[in-house]
């Protein structure tokens, strides 16, 4: 088994979402945004997508999406074992879009989201959101508000586990294939 | 002179063998000496015996050439699929001598010219005996019976429909009735034609679950029934060919007990395959009669223990290799099955179901009287018609070291103990294998 | 002595789906589960995901069926594949020879999979013995054998209105005998844990074994076999059964197997009544219970979709997978 350590307990998370949503709001404010959709990726995107969007008050629902349709791995590794339908309950038409996800890494999970969002309709505007991000960027994909960032050693990752309590936990290796 | 030997020794001696007569019961290492291709002695040779060749066989079992009592060899009609030669070849090698084919050729064994063709063409080739069952009937039409005693005459021991069941009864009766006129036994495939028409396996279990059309154990029995009534009507011999069911086997032993003159044989493969052989399509368990049930598989082997099923046969069927490049109901049904006698027949007495005496019995001396022929068996001044064996040679099965032109077998890739070294047809070498080279 | 499932590539997933018997309650499960995921992009303006962008998928028919052909096709377009359609005639090809070239022609084309509908019951099989190692076969229904993909999307409409087969009493009216959709159902039933499964119907339509070999209970008396049933499957009867010596008449069946209101009053009160359509009135059921508020449209085409694509792309995801770990959540950050 990989070792697993804490590296942000629930009570540090409520506070690092507490701040997104603060940054998010002055965001808004600069793009003069009134009523941003928030759409949530599958799974942990969704649990922080939860605590923002009722930290921000949005009064229309949360959209979730799934990428396991849009990965570009598939011929490597095949269909994702879990698949949660996409469910976008308002139309994303014109509208101004924050796209939640827990962990930054690679920035292909963000690439195969914009397409799914984009086989929806043609946003105004996107703003990514993210809880953590760490380096290993691999696509040009940069974050407009970040909760936390985490240097690790090659190899290593990082992983929301939830949705209650929330906290984050860094293992030694993978227990999947890096991609 | 034959293709098979241009020169052969006339007096030969092999030594330190075990011999097994299974008519006679005779079992012991000893010696045995050939002159003039007949049985000259066994034990100590005459005194004025000059042996050109001696073959040392220690550890080898001699025993009488395999004796088949149906197997395809394809000719004449049906040279794509595999040729008297190429079979026969293929028989030398598995130890068999003596082989009788049934009348299906084309066009169909019902005149004497077509019978007089095979034991020529066999003749010509020199590697194994090739007797031709007659057809019992014209063109194997099931209307009007053919010429039984001009077929006699030309060298066909039994009379046989082949798999085509004779629909009318009235035509069977009168054809058992004049094969009977001059002794010839006839061999029936028990099927009835209307019950076992469009199926394709048997009608249990895997019919159901694979959604292929059944044959119902009733087409044998309902086969059987009629075939046995009309044998004690008429007084007629007749013999089974192929029983498949546990039902049959029953009905089998109740008639021979009863005095009705029937013998039976079983295809080899069915004493180890059952319905279970087909679970994924496998084409090269296709066979008719079909593969049936455990308890009809037991049945048959019971019913050879005892005695009551005499003889075992291959029942070869030689296919080119797109007869069953084929979704499986359009595959051809029929495996090739020479090269696997005398493996299968060996691992009966492997199962403690025989003791091997009485197995090879099955392929020896039983088969040859139910064709009324006296071979099978190791008899002094009679045609040396002999296998020897090494019986702790264990190969597995490959469909490129076969040599029958038909590479279709369920028993593919599994080991068959028993090799054949030396083959003699009456005294003549007629299959010589050379020693691996390591 | 099975064997190998011929199915399953060497690490035990779905290469080919060729029938549902052999196959676990897990792979069923996923099956419909992503099948759910595959619903939402109905939904989508842009009706299209890129799962087999680049991938070719050759509908071979050899057995005309309008319906089923499309239903795959759309399914394949849907998951962004390229699909060729061809429509063979048995009668024109019925030798294997040809169409074990016909596979070669297309495979050289790269093709990457076969759907395969054919007269033949083990045509797939064969079909799969034969295919090239990087190409997968889909069962499309072939002779009296199996229709994997029918016996899935019926288990999705069930799933939808009673939340899951496990505890269900279902009960499988009709032509068992002929019927490959029947034997896929009643694998997938038995797979996935119902209660019971029966089937009803005369003896002549009843195939030898059936209790043992499919894992049924039969019944030959409509209102006994229905009785606490959950879901009731009715079958289309086939005109052949009578010119075939089955049955004696359209009438009799009516009067004996025939479903009507007051018969269906010995199932189960939310009982749901299922036909793959177009419906014999009169034979099979009464127009009241066809068009009764019980009865279920079973091939739902948006239904249809989604679990052939959940088929096609779990089939097609199993093939670079030498070696490599399975996706897993982690993998993709």
């Amino acid at each position: 088994m990989p070792t697993a350590d804490i590296i942000q307990p629930a009570a540090q998370i409520e506070a690092t979402i507490a701040n997104m949503a603060e940054a998010l709001n002055h965001l808004c404010q600069q793009h003069g945004i009134e009523q941003p959709l928030m759409i949530g990726i599958h799974t942990g995107g969704v649990w922080v997508a939860r605590h923002l969007h009722r930290r921000l008050g949005l009064e229309e629902p949360l959209g979730f999406l799934d990428i396991s349709f849009y990965r570009d791995d598939f011929t490597h590794i095949g269909l994702h074992p879990q698949v949660h339908p996409s469910e976008l309950p308002v139309a994303v038409d014109d509208r101004a879009v924050i796209l939640v996800d827990d962990v930054l890494q690679s920035g292909r999970t963000v690439r195969a989201a914009l397409n799914v969002l984009f086989d929806y309709g043609r946003p105004s505007l996107v703003l990514l959101a993210i809880l953590a991000q760490r380096d290993g960027r691999e696509l040009p994909i940069t974050p407009d508000v970040v909760g936390l960032h985490v240097n690790l050693e090659r190899g290593a990752h990082i992983k929301l586990n939830g949705p209650d309590p929330l906290y984050l936990e860094q293992r030694a290796t993978a227990p999947g294939t890096p991609s | 002179m034959t293709d098979a030997t241009a020169v052969h020794p006339t007096h030969l001696s092999i030594l330190g063998a075990r011999l097994i007569d299974p008519a006679s019961g005779f079992d012991q290492i000893s010696d045995l000496h050939l002159a003039d291709g007949k049985l000259l002695a066994v034990g100590a040779p005459p005194a004025d015996f000059h042996p050109e060749q001696r073959i040392e066989a220690s550890g080898l079992l001699a025993i009488p050439g395999l004796v088949d009592l149906c197997a395809r060899l394809r000719q004449p009609g049906l040279e794509q699929k595999a040729t008297i030669r190429s079979e026969t070849r293929a028989a030398a090698a598995a130890g068999i001598t003596t082989l009788c084919c049934p009348p299906d050729t084309q066009p169909v064994v019902d005149t004497p010219a077509v019978a007089q063709l095979i034991r020529q063409t066999a003749e010509a080739a020199g590697f194994a005996r090739v007797l031709p069952a007659g057809s019992l009937t014209q063109q194997l039409a099931g209307e009007q019976i053919s010429e039984m005693a001009a077929l006699q005459r030309a060298g066909c021991p039994v009379l046989s429909h082949a798999d085509r069941p004779i629909a009318s009864a009235r035509v069977q009766r009168r054809a058992l009735e004049y094969a009977a006129t001059f002794g010839l036994t006839c061999f029936l495939h028990p099927a009835n034609a209307s019950l076992a028409e469009g199926g394709l396996v048997h009608e249990g279990r895997l019919s159901t679950r694979l959604g292929l059309p059944g044959i119902p154990e009733a087409a044998e029995t309902v086969a059987v029934a009629r075939d046995l009534a009309l044998a004690e009507q008429t007084g007629a011999r007749i013999h089974f060919r192929g029983l498949s069911s546990a039902r049959a086997t029953e009905m089998l032993a109740e008639a021979r007990a009863r005095g009705i003159q029937v013998t039976a044989d079983v295809s080899a493969h069915q004493l180890f395959l059952t319905e279970e052989a087909i679970a994924t399509f496998d084409a090269n368990a296709l066979v008719r009669p079909p593969l049936r049930t455990e308890t009809d598989r037991q049945a048959l082997r019971a019913a050879v223990a005892a005695g009551v099923i005499s003889a075992i046969c291959s029942d070869h069927q030689p296919h080119e290799a797109d007869a069953k490049l084929a979704p499986f109901p359009q595959a051809a049904p029929g495996i090739s099955t020479l090269e696997t006698l005398l493996p299968l027949t060996l691992r009966l007495t492997d199962e403690g179901l025989l003791p091997l005496p009485a197995a090879l019995a099955c392929v020896t001396c039983h088969a040859a009287d139910i064709l009324g022929w006296p071979g099978g068996r190791l008899q002094l001044g009679a045609p040396a018609d002999l296998c020897l064996l090494d019986p702790n040679v264990i190969t597995t099965l490959d469909a490129e070291q076969m040599l029958s032109q038909g590479k279709h077998s369920p028993f593919l890739g599994q080991p068959m103990r028993g090799q054949v070294r030396q083959t003699f047809l009456g005294g003549c070498l007629v299959f010589d294998r050379k020693p691996q080279t390591p | 002595m099975t064997g190998a499932n011929p199915q399953l590539n060497a690490q035990g997933q779905l290469r080919h789906f060729l029938t549902l018997d052999g196959l676990d309650r897990a792979q069923l499960t996923g099956i419909l589960d992503h099948a759910e995921g595959f619903l939402s992009v109905a939904r989508q303006p842009v009706k299209k995901v890129p799962l087999c962008r680049g991938k070719i998928i050759a509908n071979l028919f050899f057995e005309n069926s309008t319906r089923t052909r499309t239903t795959f096709e759309l399914a394949a377009k849907r998951l962004s594949a390229d699909v060729l359609n061809l429509n063979i005639s048995t009668s024109a090809t019925a030798k294997g020879e040809t169409l074990l070239d016909t596979l070669r022609n297309l495979e050289a084309m790269h093709v990457d999979m076969f759907v395969v509908r054919h007269s033949d019951s083990g045509a797939a099989h064969f079909i799969a013995r034969h295919a090239a190692p990087h190409v997968s076969v889909i069962n499309a229904g072939d002779g009296c054998h199996a229709h994997p993909t029918q016996g899935m999307l019926d288990m999705f409409t069930i799933r939808q209105h009673k939340g899951d087969i496990a505890g269900l009493k279902v009960a499988i009216v009709g032509d068992i005998l002929h019927s490959r959709v029947a034997r896929s159902q009643i694998n997938a039933l038995n797979i996935l844990g119902a209660a019971e499964v029966r089937v009803i119907a005369p003896r002549t339509l009843i195939p030898a074994a059936a209790g043992e070999a499919l894992g049924v209970q039969v019944f030959h008396d409509l209102r006994a076999g229905i009785a606490d049933c959950d879901v009731i499957i009715m079958l289309r009867l086939q005109h052949e059964r009578m010119t075939g010596g089955f049955l004696p008449s359209e009438h009799e069946y009516f009067f004996l197997f025939g479903l009507t209101e007051k018969r269906l009053a010995s199932a189960k009160p939310d009982a749901i009544v299922m036909h793959p359509g177009p419906i014999n009135r009169g034979v099979e059921m009464d127009s009241e219970v066809a068009d009764g508020p019980r009865s279920v449209i079973l091939e739902q085409v948006s239904n249809g979709l989604a679990i052939r694509m959940a088929v096609m792309s779990t089939c097609l995801g199993s093939h670079n997978l030498s070696g490599q770990a399975p996706a897993t959540e982690a993998a993709h950050d």
